[in-house]
């Protein structure tokens, strides 16, 4: 076991435990904002520096400072370690510079982009960016590419975490997309036009921190806030079955991975389960999933009024059973 | 033009030779020279269909090769003169007048940098530092450097290849053929 | 004439040939090593010598040696860095295209010390010429007994091939050649582990530069305490510096560190002073990542001392008044330069070098290079002085890897030292093409 301060703030953690991992046992407003790890993926994190924390000193046994700031997702904590997150001035420089970088070449083109509302490059420019940009070249574009039935895939919106490639080659056996060219001139492709054509490519959807991955399915069909999210599952061979349906009335818009708060994929599922189970009649309903009030999603309170619905239901179906 | 892509059994030989002095299990090491030899033997680039067989011949797949090839500047994507001119054009070959190298083989040969020439014998590349400064300014053409270039020097390197009418490669041997 | 260890027999006929080579009292450093020491004799050496790494780094060898894990049945490798792409560096070419068995000889002695029963040259895809030769050479000593199984009778083997990259400066950072190596893309790993605990293949590994491991069988074969009583403090032994730009006789020269900067430039026996007698401006000392000084900072420490060519002489003052001597790219500029055309160059490189992995980097180094492309082309606009400054500012110390900060530092320097140049540049771009302007800038 191994003690870590951060922000003020200690915990005991299991010796290799990442200073971010720490944080978000933790909670509250102390945990570093991620963009590239992924707690399912293994080897994920490091690359888009978001998570960037100060160790002002290292251990018990060696307290000298880190000399520059370190990706807290790839950084174990030591016994002893001490961590400045928010505290310090000089992360959250660090990190508007990286938020800035992130966005310069970003298209910027949210109100067509079927991620708005749950993009984590809109919450971290909301929280973390500036209100006006510095940056007045044209902005980086890519030829379109077809990956697929399934997928949709904007190359201009991609922050390069490399979370799809990583998860095409840890949950599937024959990758064929991946990181093609250098520099900013990097692209995820599949090089030759190619289909991503595996059971579980889906998933790739759920991972992406940003509009660059979106559901064929679901192009265009609502805003994420206008649909209702809810818990649901079904006996399915090749997956856990154990989905998030995105309903408007009774129509299911899109069926998604179930996502923890910090918006990573809890389950894999499998194509079949996202792509067409579309039917209520498909799915067995948990009840609503719970959203942060903090999101956009939340904004028409749905959570409130079904679980107010469920129990006047309960009420009725108790003063029928009492009736008999 | 298109040949059949299939290296022959000399060639076989030594990629067997390379991939034999890595660890079992770890041919992929063999990825960057097998690429090299595969863009010098089909025409002086790598098609889809050339790496596709090198990811065959290495039991990997075919996207593992692509992130490479498209990563690394010496291999071309897209099919290339016979001789590639590529000029340096940092710093030092900067200071000492790379750019007027460069105007002066775009006016000869009729083409901008990143161009090949009708006939296909040159293409003029502007590259980045190639670790020959104390020659500056250079020019690489197959295995060969040409340093201290001068335009008359340039005018001599380019008719010889002219005269010669053959494909540069860098695992041409002839490296001792500089001006 | 100093003290020459590398290149002295650099003028001796023959001298690539193994046979020319022996003669001249090669691989006798692997004799002694391998049939009168213990592999632990030899880092001790090492470490005594105060060699460090000739990359450009400057890490301690012997220190980065005895770091290597050794478990149990788990092979361990030596790499040496040949990928050589430093801009302004190219000595280890000139190295191991004239006397290529010196750097066979450094490997295998360096390899019995650290127990490894292969090592690889990683060499630059562009030196192909060179790895042909070095894999002549390798074809000689093997046919000689010095590689190969029971080196000269003894329990040692050994192998040592050539691996060519195909293009990518970032494979001059360790752990992205290793990556190559594998046959991967030159992505940098995240570190920690570092490769002396899971390197190639995961296994312990050190990476030494060309030079660095060329320089263990003097070490070997004359101790380490002789080695450091060469060069200056901390600065021991011999430096290969790789001389060019607007001098008289660019080249590669061994220097035992701690002649001036002065002397350097101006003396017949290296660069012999500045060409068509102009006047110095500026100075890149160690390789293009390290920060340009002008002439009166090269010449002179802030104090008024004689700037030495050694580590610590060329990082008195820290950055605001110092520099590194790197990797020993030693390029020179005289009046006439553009400072700010010249770090449009650099810009430009790393630009094209970046491996695209992490955010600060890929972005910053494009959005700088655009920058300064403007400034250079008579458009650049009021404050993108400061926002250049704001970038590298940005990217320096948050990115995986040091290329980041080698993209970095130029850019700050140049500001830091030359930032009437770039006002100028913006305000009147019509009056900075004229040469003469940009003497009288200096002046």
């Amino acid at each position: 076991m191994a003690k870590v301060t951060i922000d003020g703030q200690s915990i005991e953690v299991p010796d290799g435990t990442t200073i971010l991992q720490a944080a978000r046992m933790i909670g509250g407003d102390n945990v570093p904002p991620a963009m590239c790890y992924h707690s399912k993926l293994k080897t994920s994190g490091g690359y888009c520096r978001t998570c960037i924390v100060k160790v002002s000193k290292g251990s018990d046994k060696d307290p000298r400072p880190m000399p520059k700031l370190v990706p807290s997702c790839r950084t174990t904590v030591m016994d002893g370690m001490e961590v400045q997150n928010n505290t310090s001035p000089e992360v959250l420089e660090a990190r508007r510079g990286v938020v800035e970088f992130l966005l310069i070449n970003h298209p910027l083109d949210c109100p067509v982009c079927d991620q708005a509302g749950e993009c984590h490059l809109q919450d971290l420019g909301y929280e973390n960016g500036a209100a006006k940009t510095r940056y007045d070249f044209p902005r980086r574009k890519f030829n379109m590419i077809d990956i697929g039935a399934n997928i949709k895939m904007h190359m201009t919106r991609c922050i390069m975490c490399f979370r799809c490639v990583k998860t095409a080659d840890q949950i599937t056996d024959n990758r064929v997309h991946g990181m093609l060219n250098r520099g900013d001139a990097s692209e995820i492709s599949t090089y030759i036009e190619k289909a991503i054509t595996n059971d579980f490519s889906g998933n790739m959807i759920d991972v992406c921190p940003v509009g660059a991955l979106t559901d064929k399915t679901f192009r265009f069909k609502s805003r994420v806030w206008f649909t209702k999210p809810m818990d649901a599952h079904r006996d399915c061979k090749k997956c856990s079955g154990k989905v998030a349906l995105w309903e408007k009335g009774n129509e299911i818009l899109r069926v998604t991975a179930r996502k923890d708060k910090w918006g990573e994929a809890e389950e894999w599922i499998c194509n079949e389960c996202r792509f067409e189970k579309k039917d209520v009649k498909d799915w067995i309903i948990e009840g609503p999933r719970h959203i942060d009030r903090h999101s956009v999603i939340s904004l028409n309170h749905y959570e409130n009024v079904v679980s107010k619905l469920k129990i006047d239901i309960a009420k009725q179906q108790k003063q029928l059973v009492d009736k008999k | 033009m298109s040949k059949e892509i299939k290296f022959n059994e000399e060639t076989l030989t030594l990629i067997n030779k390379i991939i034999n002095r890595y660890p079992v299990g770890k041919q992929k090491s063999a990825l960057l020279p097998v690429l090299h030899i595969a863009q010098a033997e089909f025409d002086g680039w790598l098609s889809p269909e050339t790496m596709e067989y090198v990811a065959s011949l290495l039991n990997i797949k075919p996207i593992e090769v692509f992130e490479v090839a498209t990563f690394y500047s010496m291999y071309n994507l897209k099919p290339v003169g016979k001789c590639i001119l590529e000029v340096c054009r940092t710093s030092s070959c900067w200071s000492r007048g790379s750019e007027d190298i460069v105007q002066h083989l775009e006016k000869k040969l009729g083409i901008k940098a990143g161009e090949t020439t009708k006939d296909g014998m040159f293409t003029i590349k502007t590259v980045e530092c190639l670790g020959s400064c104390g020659g500056a300014p250079m020019l690489q053409c197959g295995a060969a450097f040409h340093e201290n270039l001068t335009i008359e020097k340039v005018n001599s390197i380019v008719e010889n290849y002219r005269y010669e009418g053959k494909r540069k490669s860098y695992t041409d041997l002839d490296y001792k053929n500089t001006l | 004439m100093g003290k020459k260890i590398l290149l002295e027999h650099i003028n001796v006929p023959g001298i690539n040939t193994l046979e020319v080579y022996r003669q001249n009292g090669g691989y006798a450093s692997v004799e002694k090593a391998l049939k009168t020491m213990a592999p632990d004799a030899i880092v001790e050496e090492v470490k005594k010598s105060g060699l460090r790494g000739r990359g450009g780094a400057g890490f301690p060898t012997g220190m980065k040696w005895s770091f290597l894990a050794k478990p149990e049945g788990v092979e361990r490798y030596l790499v040496v860095n040949a990928d050589e792409s430093e801009p302004g560096t190219f000595k280890d070419r000139y190295l191991m295209e004239k006397i290529p068995h010196i750097l066979l000889e450094g490997m295998i002695t360096s390899s019995f010390a650290l127990g490894a029963k292969t090592s690889c040259i990683y060499i630059r895809g562009e030196y192909f010429y060179v790895s042909r030769i070095l894999e002549a050479a390798i074809e000689e000593a093997y046919a000689a007994g010095l590689l190969g199984k029971n080196i000269l009778g003894t329990n040692f083997s050994h192998d040592i091939f050539v691996q060519v990259g195909a293009g990518a400066y970032i494979c001059g950072e360790e752990t992205a050649l290793l990556e190559s190596l594998e046959g991967k893309r030159g992505n940098p790993r995240i570190k920690p582990p570092f490769p002396a605990v899971a390197g190639l293949y995961g296994c312990p590994t050190v990476v030494n530069n060309v030079e660095t491991i060329a320089s263990v069988p003097y070490i070997v074969m004359n101790g380490g305490d002789d080695y450091a009583k060469i060069g200056i403090g901390r600065s021991t032994g011999t430096k290969l510096i790789s001389a060019s730009g607007h001098i008289n006789k660019p080249g590669v020269y061994e220097i035992e560190m701690g002649i001036t900067v002065e002397d350097f430039i101006y003396s017949e026996e290296y660069c012999g002073g500045i060409l068509n007698g102009k006047k110095l401006k500026a100075v890149v000392a160690g390789g293009s990542s390290v920060p340009i000084l002008p002439a009166d900072l090269i010449l002179k420490t802030e104090k008024g001392e004689p700037r030495l060519m050694s580590y610590e002489s060329l990082s008195d003052g820290g950055f605001a008044t110092g520099t590194m001597l790197g990797s020993g790219g030693f390029m020179v500029y005289d009046e006439t330069t553009s400072i700010v055309k010249n770090l449009y160059t650099f810009a430009r490189f790393y630009h094209h070098e970046s491996c695209g992995q992490c955010s600060p980097c890929r972005e910053g180094t494009g959005w700088m290079e655009k920058i300064l492309h403007r400034i250079v082309e008579g458009h650049g606009k009021h404050g993108d002085t400061d926002l250049l400054w704001d970038i590298q500012r940005k990217i320096e110390g948050n990115t995986i890897c040091p290329l980041g900060d080698a993209a970095a530092w130029p850019v700050a320097s140049a500001i830091r030292h030359f930032r009437a140049e770039f006002e100028e540049y913006i305000n009147h771009p019509e009056r900075i093409k004229e040469v003469k302007h940009l003497q009288e800038l200096v002046s």
